[in-house]
This record gives C-alpha cells, structure tokens and sequence, in this order.
C-alpha cells in the first residue's frame, strides 16, 4: 500500500482528503446547520440603522437618486452593494471581522463575536480575515459619523494622519458627494455590530480618553 | 511493492515507444517564460502594493490602481501564474522522464498551456476590474473558478495517464505527484465553491482556512518536494539517504497537513476543540517535516561542494532550510500563546513570505537554472548573474522575514497593550520602509534573471528541425 500507486491515490490522495474533509469541515457544518441563515431582507427587517437615515437626511438628493426613500427595502440593498464594494476592494484582506476573547481585544473593540453573529449571507464567504493594517470593523457601527467616514474615504490622512489606507475617490461623484457604491459601503460599515444591544463601543484612545488598565493576568 | 498499473489492461500499442523523444523542450521551456513573466508582475504589485504602506503610493484615487486589488493581484500571480506555471513546465520534464513515456497527449498539454494563461489573466483582469471572491488565496472571480477546476482535471490526467501506466516501483517523486493532482482538484473545488454556495458562517471559515492551508499544503508542498526528490539525486548523482524516512516524510504529510487548516482562525467561532486539534496536527508535521530534512541533509553528506558548484543545489538547499524555518516558527506561531500575540500582524505575512517564495520560490528558481540550459540546449549566458540573482533574492528574503517578524511583535504588543492604533502604524512605518527596499532586493534580482534568460535565449545555438538532437549538456545525468 505505502509505495503502490494506488495505495497513494485513495488511501492518501481520497482517504486522508476525506478525513480531513470530515473533521474539519463537514463537523463544523453540521453543528451551525440547524441555525438558521438570515437573507438579506431579514437582516434589514432586525434594524434600519440611524446612519441610513442620516445619510438620507444629510445627502437628500444624492440618497434619493441612488436609493429611493428610506425602506427595508433599500437599506437591504445598500447593504448588498456595501458588502460588493467590501469584497471587491478588498478591505477584508486589511479589516478584520472578529474579536478575539485575548490581548485585551473586547477592551479595545466590544464583545468578543460569537459564531451566531456569522450566520447570514453577507458572510458568505465568510469575512474574519486574517490581517489587521486597519482596525477590526465587527464592532464599528455608529463608532465614528458618517462625516468621518465620507472624509475618510477621500483622504483617510484627514481624519487619522498615520492612516496607510488608500483614498477611494471613485466613491463619490463629479461634485464630490458620495455616490451608490459611497453610502452603502458607509451603510455596509455603519451597520457592521449594529445588531447587537448595546453599542457602539469606543475604545479608550485620544488623548482626552484614558486607557482603561489592561486586564488583570491578560497577556 | 504492487502497481495500480492494471498493466494487462492496457493494450501494449497504446504504450508509446520509449524510443522516441520523451520531452517536449518547447512546452517545459513556455512554461517556464510564462512563469517568469508572472513572476515579473506579481513583484511589480507587491512593490506597488508596499509603497502604500509607506504612504507614498504613486497612483492615488485611480480605481484601476486600487491597492486593495493589486494586493490580490500579487498573490493571485505568484500562486497561479509563477508557481502553477513553473511547476508545469518542471512536470513537463521529470514525469515523462521517470515514467519514460510522453505525457498522455502533447496536443493537450498545449491546450492546457493555453487555457491556464487565459485564466491566469482573466484572474488578474477581473481582480482588478473588482470582480474579487472573498476567499484569501482564491480571490479568482466566480466565474472563472470552474474553468480553472476543469483545467486541473485535465493536468491531472494528462500526468496521471504515463504514471499509471509505469510497472514496478515508483519514484519517491511520483508518490508526491499522484497524490498532488488528486489533492488541488480536491481542494480547488473544495475551497472555491463550498463556502460561496453552500456553507455560511464560522463553518465556512474552517472551510476557507483549510483551502488557504491545503492550497500550500497539499498543492504546493507536494509537488515542490516531489521535485526535490527528483532533482537532488540526479544532481548529486547519489541516491537519497534512507527510503524509510521517504516514506514517513510523504505519508506523515499526507495524514497531518490536510488536518490542520483551522489554525488560521484561532481564538474565533470556530468550535473551539477544533482548533485544538488544528494545533496538535500542526505540532505532528513540524516532526514530520524534521524526517525530511535529515533525509536531505544527510544525502548532501560528503557532496558539500556541490552548494558551491551546483547553482540549483545551492537555491534547493537554501530553501530546504528556509523550510526548516517555516515549519519550526509555525510549530510555535500556531500556539494559543503566540497567537494572541502575533495573530493580525505582519509576522504572518513574513512567515507567508519566507514559505512561498523563500522555499516553493526558491526550489522553482533553481529547477529554471538547471533546466533552462537544457531545454535551449545553450549554455547559461552569465553565471555571474546566476550568482547575483541568487544572492539578492536570499538576502532580500531573509531581510524581509526578520523585518517582518519583528514588526509583527511590535504590533502585536503594542495592540495588547491598548497603545493608540495610529500610534501603531507610526512605530510600523520604519519596518515597512525595510520592507519594500528588501522588496526592491528581490525585484532586481529577479530582473537579472530574466535578463540572463533573454540573452541565453537569444544566443541559443540553432536546433535542426530534423531529429531533435537529445541534449548534450557536460553535465547532463543520465535518465532517471
């Protein structure tokens, strides 16, 4: 078997494949699968969120264009091309999505995520990411204001000068308000740990905010 | 030692004459320029992509020139376009030569030339029009994922077809292979299509770590050493030291490296025994890895001087001790311990760096330097510039890897310690500055290189168009 050609196909090549598959996949599988996938309108029927609105009061031209009237509706599909726009430029490749129960992270982000939190479509695939340049954005909801995040996205050194995030002007229109893809990827961000009681969470940064003092024992 | 070969089930005509010519030297050596050119625009974005980092990028706000996207397109190119193309033109040579029959079909094998280079651009053409899957390491855009499963299919079987048909033993590389053909169709479809039509959720992020792990694990990993196998005994004229470390080596792999995906997401939803189980198999192939660098060690044993008179030996032992690196920091690194410090930061993505380029990389840039001549039957134009290539590309690398990974606990610390995350970009600033001159390094070595391709090329002596004549290179070993 150990040096027979198909010893090597199946035992290796289909066997041990399959063990693998059946350990590390289909186990994890099947214990999420009786939890139910939200789509897309029930996640916009659990909570429109205060910075839709606001970009609907803020940007009335632009939002009504774009979006119509502030609905489940509309706030489902801002959300759909918010997370488009995520993936395709690949944000998740420098935001995380989760928040670790180690190294003081639900100090400085929340709480720390649970699996439920991943059970619907827009974390399909899934987002945790593997890499932080920029902070983690589960729990960036209602963080900062939709002014930031529009100024951000057109030169992140404006708000946060040590910023190595690029600038996205193709988010905003000819006159320089953002355009579609622009609110419902602040729509997308805005509403990232929304669904969660309490929020936002700031974390203890600035020079007028104290730190709060690392946990006893954390390491 | 029993074959599959079902040799009474083949009809004996089917069995091509060994007589004739066994490798096809313009495929091997297509391969081999498309890889390069990969190569070429895979650094080009990573050097693009780190000037970011420094916040000096030179095409701000122009969509096309998105970083985020040239980010995929770096490692979307070295795994597709450098890696996948290199190793093709690599098999290309080595399994018909140890099967000593043709691949299945030549036509085929153009085919698959041809159509793995539509998809490699059409890859990067789709990245960078925003067409991204948010799968890390198949980014590739939905609609390309099939094309590409079919063209591993038909490699496979292409390669598959002269190795089933071999009688007696099997090569020690021929193991790797055969079960890295079966492996990337397995995780390609595994990895690409499960977690965007079927698995939502913290499980597909155990299916997305197991794809990002396999796709190293059990597609580069595999063929990579199934060359060394080939390469180093041929060069060495010596056979490797002890076959029964062959065996725990390839299936001490083929057990634990498919089990370890989740190590990628700890500390997440993931059920959490699973990602013990994930650290305890890693733990098992840092051993098993262990066995296969003494097997090669010991083989060099008495042969020394061929590191300094053999240019591929010396890139494919280099790289076997960046190997020994990797595996040994990832025996850690996938610690509960390390992880809650190094976890996000850049010491993985040095890590990722010395395992991709420093080790896979290096063992490809050495199976060019030794079969480039060969294919174009001329002798290397420069050996000067073989030696600047090399020793730029390890310095830079191994700069990079140390920068890296230092810069990955400066952050990770300063994280844990609630420092203001500005204030970690400031103190990561120098690290990334580092970063892209090790960068630079790499890229013109790189560049040497392909220079000192072109002009072999160019000087090549003239083939007859007759009978190809069967290569004469002094040093030219024997058939394997």
């Amino acid at each position: 078997m150990f040096e027979s050609k198909s010893g090597i196909f199946f035992v290796a090549g289909l066997g041990f494949f399959g063990l693998s598959f059946l350990v590390m996949a289909v186990l994890p599988w099947t214990i999420y699968a009786g939890e139910k996938e939200l789509d897309l309108n029930e996640l916009a029927v659990r909570g429109i969120t205060h910075e839709f609105v606001d970009l609907a009061e803020r940007y009335p031209e632009q939002f009504k264009k774009h979006f119509g009237e502030v609905s489940y509706e509309s706030f489902s599909e801002a959300l759909r091309i918010g997370h488009r726009a995520y993936v395709a430029e690949a944000c998740w490749h420098c935001h995380s999505q989760f928040v670790r129960p180690v190294s003081n992270e639900d100090l400085r982000w929340g709480p720390v995520s649970h699996a439920l939190e991943y059970q619907n479509v827009l974390q399909r695939p899934v987002l945790f990411g593997t890499r932080r340049v920029g902070p983690d954005l589960i729990r960036e909801a209602a963080r900062r204001s939709n002014d930031w995040h529009v100024a951000h996205f057109w030169k992140p050194t404006s708000v946060a000068p040590a910023s190595v995030m690029p600038s996205y002007r193709w988010f905003f229109d000819a006159e320089g308000y953002p355009n579609k893809k622009g609110m419902a990827i602040i729509t997308y961000i805005q509403w990232l740990g929304s669904w969660l009681e309490e929020y936002p969470y700031f974390h203890g940064e600035g020079p007028d905010v104290a730190a709060p003092a690392p946990k006893e024992g954390a390491s | 030692m029993t074959t599959l070969a079902a040799s009474g089930a083949i009809p004996r005509s089917l069995e091509t004459s060994v007589a004739g010519e066994l490798v096809d030297r313009r495929i091997v050596f297509s391969y081999l320029v498309a890889s390069l050119f990969y190569l070429g625009l895979a650094i080009l974005a990573g050097f693009l992509f780190s000037l970011q980092f420094l916040q000096r990028y030179p095409f701000e706000g122009i969509e096309l020139f998105s970083p985020g996207r040239w980010r995929m397109v770096h490692t979307n190119g070295v795994a597709y376009g450098f890696i996948a193309n290199a190793f093709l033109g690599a098999l290309h040579w080595a399994v018909p030569r140890m099967t000593l029959r043709p691949v299945l079909h030549r036509g085929l094998s153009w085919f698959i030339f041809w159509a793995w280079q539509v998809i490699v651009v059409s890859t990067a053409g789709g990245l960078l029009l925003g067409q991204a899957q948010a799968l890390e390491w198949g980014e590739t855009p939905t609609w390309i994922d099939p094309l590409a499963l079919v063209g591993l299919i038909l490699v496979a079987i292409n390669f598959l077809v002269p190795i089933a048909r071999t009688q007696g033993p099997l090569y020690v590389a021929l193991w790797y292979f055969i079960a890295a053909f079966i492996w990337t169709i397995l995780v390609y479809a595994m990895g690409n299509f499960l977690p965007q039509y079927f698995v939502g959720g913290a499980a597909a992020g155990a299916i997305g770590g197991l794809f990002i792990h396999d796709l190293v694990g059990l597609f580069v990993t595999p063929l990579g050493w199934g060359l060394m196998y080939y390469f180093v005994p041929i060069i060495l004229r010596k056979p490797v030291w002890s076959h029964g470390l062959s065996l725990v080596g390839f299936w001490g792999l083929a057990f634990f490296y498919p089990l370890t995906g989740i190590h990628h997401f700890l500390y997440s939803p993931i059920p959490l025994f699973l990602q013990h189980g994930a650290v305890v198999t890693t733990i098992a192939i840092e051993l098993v890895v262990t066995t296969v660098i003494i097997n090669f060690f010991m083989t060099i044993v008495g042969r020394g001087d061929a590191l300094r008179t053999s240019m591929p030996i010396r890139w494919f032992y280099t790289g076997m001790v960046f190997y020994f690196t990797t595996c040994l920091q990832c025996a850690f690194q996938t610690t509960l311990t390390f992880q809650k410090i190094i976890h996000f930061t850049d010491w993985v993505v040095g890590h990722a760096h010395l395992v991709m380029f420093g080790v896979f990389g290096f063992w490809l840039l050495g199976s060019m330097v030794y079969l480039i001549p060969r294919v174009l039957n001329a002798a290397w134009y420069s050996p000067v510039l073989n030696s600047w290539h090399f020793w730029l590309t390890a310095l830079g690398t191994l700069i990079m890897f140390f920068d890296l990974l230092v810069a990955g606990l400066v952050q990770g610390f300063m994280w844990r310690d609630l420092a203001h995350w500005d204030d970690s970009l400031v103190a990561s600033m120098p690290f990334w500055l580092v970063r892209t001159f090790s960068g630079i390094m790499i890229m013109v070595g790189q560049f040497l290189f392909f220079y000192n391709v072109y002009m072999t090329w160019r000087w090549r002596p003239p083939v007859s168009t007759e009978a190809p004549p069967t290569p004469v290179m002094p040093q030219q070993p024997a058939i394997a």
